[in-house]
């Protein structure tokens, strides 16, 4: 019976499409768990390094080093992170939005913006736009590591260090939980001045080959763990609005077929009681 | 025996932490090894193993591709590098970095060029349609 054709031409068509986002859903949930631990991985690091910058800072007061002193320019920079595909909601949309209103209060200062791009979908947002697109890394995966981002990092830190960008600031997607990713714009440099923490140690480092050099050292490392980190972040959270994402779209197909569903068989009822009366009527005829 | 606190760290994860009898390391200026109590200290690593001594006299070793090696008085902790630094390997990492921006920047003008063509070409297309309507109102 060729009742409703395009009505099962249609439900086969979104239940192959609910296959592939459930496929694309499954495949997100469990990758939030490895984004996580990587994200657990890289703290102690970090927290490490801060300890001993804090400290350094305090054992040698009279050597300030450029990241942590303030300085004029007339550009400001940006590391802007983004992810390297879609299907993630507005996840990158909000982080956007959220840097390019940031871009705009020092615009109205009368300031240039120069930009650095992780992952496509920032890149190809700012190469059209009218900031200065300096460098860009993309296709990092879901194993980033953190030598493919010393070239990135290091553009702009050269560029602080020339004394051209007054500001660097970090965009990234901070990962709250499954349901919550907070689009974040941060300062790395200046380096906010460290919190003074109470004068609890009276001995210093001996230092090898010297104090200016290791501090030198320490803060490229600082600024790219920081960086990586956020690459971290931005890792899960992406997995995580991929998830949710998809999980809704899953949900609206199953609506969808449903409807369909009762569409179809509604059809097929109102041609068999037409197919019945009919008979009835020519039996009644004849 | 004494036993100091080590841990070792990398960006990426954790390699080792735990109680150890020793720690030595290949410094810039040097072979170091920490026995407990040693002066506080901060070097930076060439690259080359870390060996730790357990209290029970076995040991262990880790390869870091440089790094810095920080004493506490209780506590031993090696930030250890994930690839080996040099300033020329992060300088072609930079220019690398900006010519795939360049590069993007390129297509995108490749891009503009094209449109820029086919507006021209929609002209000439124009133009010749005109010419050849003309000439038929001509031959009439």
């Amino acid at each position: 019976m060729a009742v409703g054709r395009e009505i099962v031409t249609k439900i086969k068509s979104v239940q192959s499409t609910r296959k592939v986002t459930t496929a694309l859903e499954m495949v997100s949930a469990s990758k939030i768990k490895k984004a996580q631990e990587q994200m657990e991985a890289s703290r102690p690091y970090v927290g490490k390094i801060k300890e001993m910058i804090n400290h350094l800072a305090q054992a040698s007061p009279e050597y300030k080093h450029p990241f942590m002193q303030d300085q004029e320019a007339d550009r400001v920079g940006y590391i802007i992170i983004s992810t390297d595909r879609g299907l993630c909601g507005g996840l990158n949309a909000n982080l956007f939005k959220k840097a390019v209103i940031n871009m705009r209060d020092w615009e109205t200062k009368g300031k240039k913006i120069d930009v650095v791009t992780v992952g496509n979908k920032a890149t190809s947002m700012f190469k059209n736009s009218s900031v200065n697109l300096q460098a860009n890394i993309s296709s990092l995966g879901d194993n980033p590591k953190l030598t493919e981002l010393i070239g990135v990092v290091k553009v702009m830190l050269d560029a602080f260090m020339d004394g051209k960008v007054s500001q660097v600031y970090l965009v990234y997607n901070d990962f709250i939980n499954t349901m919550t990713q907070q689009a974040t714009v941060e300062q790395l440099l200046p380096l906010p001045a460290g919190e003074e923490t109470i004068a609890r140690n009276n001995w210093d480092y001996l230092y090898e080959p010297d104090a200016k050099e290791v501090l030198d050292n320490l803060m490229t490392r600082y600024i790219e763990s920081l960086v990586y980190q956020g690459v971290l972040e931005n890792l899960a959270s992406e997995h995580a609005a991929r998830m949710v994402a998809m999980k809704s779209a899953t949900d609206n197909a199953s609506d969808l077929i449903k409807d369909l569903q009762l569409v179809y068989n509604k059809a097929r009822q109102a041609a068999i009681t037409q197919e019945i009366s009919e008979i009835v009527s020519g039996a009644a005829a004849v | 025996m004494s036993t100091i606190k080590c841990e070792i760290v990398s960006a990426e994860n954790a390699i080792y932490s735990g109680d150890v009898a020793m720690v030595i390391a290949s410094g810039v200026s040097g072979e170091l090894g920490i026995a407990p109590r040693h002066t506080p200290l901060i070097t930076q690593l060439k690259p080359g193993q870390v060996r730790v001594h357990l209290s029970d006299g076995s040991e262990q070793e880790f390869y870091v591709s440089g790094g810095i090696l920080e004493v506490q008085p209780h506590l031993v902790s090696v930030l250890a590098d994930t690839a080996i630094r040099a300033k020329d390997i992060d300088e072609a990492a930079a220019i690398k970095a900006k010519e795939e921006a360049e590069n993007l920047l390129q297509d995108s003008n490749k891009q503009y060029d094209l449109a820029q063509v086919q507006a021209d070409l929609a002209q000439a297309v124009a133009q010749i349609q005109a010419i050849s309507r003309l000439k038929k109102k001509l031959k009439r």
